[in-house]
Parts: C-alpha cells; sequence; structure tokens
C-alpha cells in the first residue's frame, strides 16, 4: 500500500465518518461541526488529486464561509433547541432504505464499468488553466458571468427575504 | 496510485449520506447541510474525472469551480429562507411548515 | 585569515548551510536518501513552526514594555523579582504561572469543542507561516497557491472563535463569538480584495513570485491597497480600534471568557501569534519581503530584512493599539461595508485597468519604474477622488445639520 493510499484511507475516513456523524448528530450544532470536519476531510481528498487550489477553495468557502453562515443560522433559530423532538421524521427507514439501495446500485454501477483512466501526471500548469478556460470565449466565459450573477442575485435575495418589515 | 474507483465509491457513499439527512431529518438546517455533503460528494468525483481521465483539460475543475458558486449561493438564500420562516413560524421542522401542502 | 573568510562565507547562507551540514551528517550516518530528505523536512516544519512562537514571546513582552512607555510607566522589570534584564524573561515567569495555574471547567460546557478551540487556534495561525518567504531559499513550501492558503487558514479559523463561543455555555461569550466573527467576515472581503489587487500586479499567487516581482516595494506603486490592507488586517487581528471581539467594559473579554489557565494562554498566544502573521504578511507583499541590499552577497541578509520589516510593522501595530480608544460595533461594520469595501473594489477596477492598459499600450514592456510611476498616479487619482467625495458627503451632512437645528430653533421661538 502506497502512502497516497493510505491517506486516501485516512482522509475518506475523516470525510465519510463525518459525514455519519452529521446525520446521526442529536444537537443540531454538533451536526455542524461534524459536517465542517467532514468538508475538512474532503479537502484533504483534493490535495492527494493534485488540485491544491480547490483543497484551499474548500477551506474557504465550505468551512469560512458557509460552515460560518449554518452556525449563524443555528443560533437565529436557537429556539429550536429548547424543543426535544425526535431528529427524523416517520419516514425515516423508507428514506435509509432509499439511500441504501442508491449506494448499492452506485456501487455496483462503479465497479462493473472498465473506467479508461489515464496515468499521465496532471500538469504542472493546471491552475493557469483552469483561469484561462474560466474567462475564455470559447470556453466558459459566459457561465462564468451568469455564476457572478448568480451570487449578486443571492445576495440581494437573501437581503430581501429577511429584512425586517 | 489511488484507483479512480475508490474515489467513486467514496463519494457514492457521502453522497447517499447526505441524501439521507436530506429525506430522514427534521431540522431545516441539518437537510441544508445535507444537501451541502451532497454536493461536495458531486464535487470528488468531478475533481476525479478530471484527474484520472482528462487531467490536461480544465473542464472537469471548471465544473467543480461553478458547484462551488452554486452551494454559496443556495445556502445564502436557503438560510435567508429559514431564518425568515422561523420568524413568522417560530419553528424549522419542516413537517410542521406545511401551509402549501394539499 | 583562511579559517575567518570561510566562517564568513558559512555566516553569509547560515540557515541553508547549517541544513545542508545536518543532511551531511545524517547521510553520513548511513540513512537512505528519502529518509534523510523525510527527516530533513520534518526539522524544517518544526522550525517554522517554532519561529512564530519564538517572536510572540520577544513580542509580548515588547508590546507590554512599549505600553508602558507610552503611557509613562515602567513595564516588567527586574526591580521587585528577578526577571533578566529589563524584565525579558517576564513572559516566561507569565508562561509558567498559566501552566501551574487550575484549569476550571464550567458547568454545561460542551466538552469536545470546548477543549478543541484553544489548540485548533493556535494550529490555525501556525499553519499560515507554511509558505512565508524567510529568504531566497526558505521557505516552508512554495506553494502555487501561497497567498490563497493563507488567506484560506485564516478564513477557516473563524469557525474556531465559534466553538469556542458557542460551547462556553455562557451568553458573553456567544455574543463576543458572534459579533466576532460578523466583524471577521466583513473585513475579509476589503483584505481579499487587497490581495487580489496585489496578485493582479505581480501575476502570480505563489509568495517567492510575489516577493520576486517587488523591485520597487509594493507599497510606493499601490499605497491605496497597502492602506485597505493594513486596515483590513487590523481588523482582522482585533487590534485597538477594532477590538470589539474583546471589549473589555461591555463583553467582558469575549468569546474566551470562560476559559482559564493555559488553555486562556494558547487563545492570547494565538491572537499575538496572528498578529505577527498579518505582520510578516504585511511586509511580504508590500514591503518587498527578504528583499533589501547586499542580499545577493549574503542570503542571511534576506531573513535579516525579512525580520527587520515584520519588527517594523508589529511596532507600528503597537503605537496604533496603545494610543487609539475602540469605536463602536456598527462604526465598525458601517466602516467597513460604506467605505472600505467600496474604495477596495473600485481600487482593484481602477488598477487592473491601468495595469492591462500598461501591457497593451507599451506592447515592447516597460521598465519596472515607469510602471511604477504609472501606477503611483493611479493610486493619487483614486486617494484625491475617494478625499473629494468624502468631504462632498460630509459637507452635505452638515449642511442637513444645521437645517435640522434651524428648524428646531424655529419651533421653539414659534411655541414661546
Amino acid at each position: 500500500m502506497t502512502v497516497q493510499q493510505v491517506l486516501f484511507f485516512l482522509f475518506g475516513a475523516i470525510a465519510l465518518g463525518a459525514a455519519i456523524g452529521m446525520v446521526t448528530a442529536r444537537k443540531v450544532f454538533h451536526a455542524a461541526l461534524w459536517m465542517l470536519l467532514a468538508f475538512f476531510g474532503v479537502a484533504g481528498l483534493y490535495v492527494l488529486l493534485e488540485a491544491p487550489f480547490f483543497a484551499a477553495a474548500q477551506l474557504f468557502v465550505y468551512m469560512g464561509a458557509i460552515g460560518v453562515l449554518i452556525i449563524y443560522a443555528i443560533m437565529l433559530t436557537r429556539g429550536m433547541m429548547r424543543q426535544r423532538l425526535p431528529r427524523v421524521n416517520d419516514q425515516w427507514w423508507f428514506a435509509g432504505l432509499l439511500a441504501a439501495v442508491l449506494l448499492v446500485v452506485l456501487v455496483w454501477l462503479v465497479w462493473q464499468h472498465p473506467w479508461a483512466t489515464t496515468t499521465a501526471a496532471a500538469p504542472e500548469d493546471s491552475l493557469n488553466r483552469l483561469g484561462l478556460t474560466l474567462v475564455d470565449p470559447e470556453g466558459f466565459a459566459l457561465p462564468f458571468e451568469v455564476a457572478s450573477v448568480l451570487l449578486v442575485m443571492a445576495l440581494i435575495g437573501a437581503v430581501t427575504i429577511v429584512r425586517e418589515r | 496510485m489511488v484507483p479512480l474507483q475508490w474515489y467513486l465509491v467514496l463519494s457514492a457513499a457521502i453522497f447517499c449520506v447526505g441524501l439521507y439527512a436530506v429525506l430522514a431529518r427534521r431540522n431545516a438546517i441539518v437537510i441544508l447541510m445535507g444537501i451541502e455533503l451532497m454536493l461536495n460528494a458531486v464535487n470528488i468525483n468531478l475533481l476525479a474525472f478530471w484527474r484520472y481521465t482528462q487531467p490536461e483539460a480544465a473542464v472537469g475543475q471548471a465544473f467543480a469551480a461553478f458547484v462551488y458558486a452554486v452551494a454559496a449561493a443556495e445556502v445564502a438564500v436557503g438560510l435567508a429562507l429559514i431564518v425568515s420562516i422561523y420568524r413568522n413560524r417560530e419553528t424549522v421542522d419542516v413537517d410542521e411548515i406545511n401551509l402549501l401542502k394539499w | 585569515m583562511e579559517s575567518l573568510s570561510r566562517f564568513l562565507a558559512f555566516l553569509a547562507d547560515a540557515i541553508v548551510n547549517i541544513g545542508d551540514w545536518i543532511r551531511g551528517l545524517l547521510l553520513g550516518a548511513g540513512l537512505a536518501d528519502p529518509w534523510v530528505s523525510l527527516i530533513m523536512k520534518a526539522i524544517g516544519a518544526i522550525v517554522v513552526a517554532f519561529f512564530p512562537l519564538m517572536v510572540v514571546i520577544f513580542l509580548i513582552w515588547a508590546y507590554r514594555k512599549v505600553a508602558a512607555r507610552m503611557q509613562g510607566r515602567l513595564g516588567p522589570n527586574s526591580s521587585g523579582t528577578w526577571a533578566g534584564p529589563y524584565g525579558i524573561l517576564q513572559t516566561f515567569a507569565d508562561a509558567i504561572k498559566m501552566l501551574t495555574k487550575e484549569d476550571i471547567r464550567p458547568q454545561g460546557i460542551d466538552k469536545i469543542p470546548y477543549n478543541l478551540a484553544p489548540i485548533l487556534v493556535v494550529f490555525a495561525s501556525i499553519a499560515t507561516w507554511a509558505v512565508m518567504p524567510f529568504g531566497p531559499k526558505l521557505i516552508g513550501t512554495d506553494l502555487n497557491i501561497g497567498i490563497f492558503y493563507i488567506l484560506a487558514f485564516s478564513s477557516a479559523a473563524l469557525v474556531v472563535f465559534l466553538m469556542a463561543g458557542w460551547s462556553s455555555n455562557n451568553k458573553y461569550a456567544t455574543v463576543g463569538a458572534f459579533r466576532s466573527v460578523a466583524q471577521l467576515i466583513g473585513y475579509e472581503i476589503p483584505q481579499l480584495l487587497a490581495v487580489l489587487t496585489v496578485v493582479m500586479v505581480t501575476g502570480s499567487l505563489r509568495m517567492q513570485e510575489i516577493v520576486g516581482q517587488q523591485k520597487i516595494p509594493l507599497l510606493f506603486q499601490l499605497p491605496v491597497t497597502a492602506f485597505i490592507f493594513f486596515l483590513a488586517s487590523m481588523a482582522e487581528v482585533n487590534a485597538r480600534p477594532f477590538e470589539l471581539l474583546e471589549a473589555e467594559s461591555e463583553l467582558v473579554c469575549g468569546y474566551f471568557i470562560e476559559y482559564s489557565g493555559m488553555k486562556f494562554g494558547m487563545f492570547y498566544l494565538g491572537e499575538f501569534m496572528n498578529s505577527t502573521a498579518v505582520a510578516a504578511l504585511f511586509a511580504t507583499l508590500f514591503l518587498g519581503g527578504w528583499r533589501g541590499p547586499w542580499v545577493e552577497q549574503a542570503p542571511i541578509m534576506g531573513t535579516i530584512w525579512f525580520l527587520v520589516k515584520m519588527a517594523l510593522m508589529l511596532l507600528v501595530w503597537m503605537l496604533i493599539q496603545i494610543t487609539l480608544p475602540r469605536l463602536r460595533i456598527d462604526q465598525m461594520l458601517a466602516f467597513n461595508w460604506k467605505f472600505l469595501v467600496p474604495l477596495a473594489l473600485a481600487n482593484l477596477c481602477i488598477i487592473g485597468l491601468v495595469n492591462k492598459g500598461i501591457t497593451e499600450w507599451f506592447p515592447g514592456g516597460v521598465s519596472a519604474w515607469t510602471r511604477a510611476g504609472i501606477l503611483l498616479m493611479a493610486n493619487v487619482g483614486i486617494f484625491l477622488a475617494t478625499w473629494g467625495i468624502l468631504a462632498a458627503l460630509e459637507r452635505r451632512e452638515q449642511r442637513r445639520r444645521e437645517a435640522w437645528r434651524a428648524a428646531q430653533v424655529g419651533e421653539v421661538e414659534v411655541s414661546a
């Protein structure tokens, strides 16, 4: 087993274990902390995939922005903590069954398909290529601009929704 | 080298855990967290496919970048909705938010 | 004479030479090459991790000494109990005191997050040092996303404040944590935009490349950007004018009110380490990092220049922190969202256009001095425009106030 495989198992176990911890956590705040740990594990996987930019973006966007927002929302709805409600709804067994079946089907699909993988190393300048692709009119310039419009719309929309009238 | 299948299986597992959170949990915030988890699983897939099939093209990375933008927008609007619902109805339990149910 | 010149040659690049010497020693002891590389990397990591700790031990003493001098006191000294010349060992005494103090755990805390938070605070601020360039060849690891890595870690560290504040089961701690994160997230935006401007001008995220591009320090090319970055990073490390996280008179102590003993010490340490990291970052981004005279002949000078620039920034940080009173939270947030963010955005757009324009108009390329001059002129333009807008707003505000006052006086007369 190579070092990479060991690291894969380490980060994969962190990500998956934290994800399961998130689903089963009793307190919402604990669920948020588990989610952050899962994001951290996924960032480790991105490093293994030789995409350090995405690992840093994972820390930046998911932990620094989305995680903080979610914890803020938990604080703003903290009245929910006083109520002792069951964590899951009535159809939890059906949801679990569905997720399990989906997992089995996906794993089966993944294993039986012959993936045509390449062993070529990731290019040194893959980040430069990403940047050029994102602003290339032949590439993703239009989706890139649409994404920025989407972010502005989300910003304005969120402010409009929560504003007290 | 880690085989591609390992990444795919791991991301499938994370996706299913997120799906379970979305379908079974009652707290709307935890449901949103489940969606984030599912988006993360998708991102692992996109980057794994980029790395193992076409590392010289940047398409997989570009898609992953768009997933980030969409995730950020989604969580901002989603949490705004949840906070707004909580102000009006004093609950974020999705079983009780059933005004539009027929 | 021969030995002296050899000694000088050794000294000229001392840190790299010591590294080579240890490597030779290990190879001589019969270790295989990959293991030696691993051991060398581990040693490097330990040295890089201990550097901020060493600086902070000195910094805490220096801060107390400077603060005392400015307030007409003596500060740490050896007049009562012996603490070294000028009280330089005071910090060690404090550390020992904190280690021996009782570790009080309040009731109703969330144990794991509560105990994890102080560790993660220190971890996050040590992690940023991995990509800090100490010298021409001295850098933990020259990542191709260097500066983005630093920003990512300082952003992810925000969660730790929430962890500490929430798990303490104390309303002051919770309010402190949420206030602090509102402030830090807000000030992250102008900081990010300022760094983006630097990245645009230098054309790289790699720390060594950013330093390498600064034939003229960026402070003299992009003073407005440096100003924005400086203010935003003052807020990031919650130095005095922006010191709302702690706000002793309002929030007692902020998010770490419930911590005692060494856990409190870790937060204290993390705060000073963050300010050291920010000073080092400013020195790297705007003051040219390790660049300076005689670096070519003696690379060790690079490290000395870096430390001198960092110390200078820390001194400025101290002077501002000791002199100024604290702002109110609404003033702080308004200052960020209504002044810094628009200014940073306008600055980013204008510098981007000017920088692109230089490359377009002079296809043959320009000398660094010409480019710096044009950028400086653009900065003067931004400064004058900002000044003009602020002055116009102030005049309008004053007119409105006068009109209001006149109306009040009129009413009083009528009723009388």
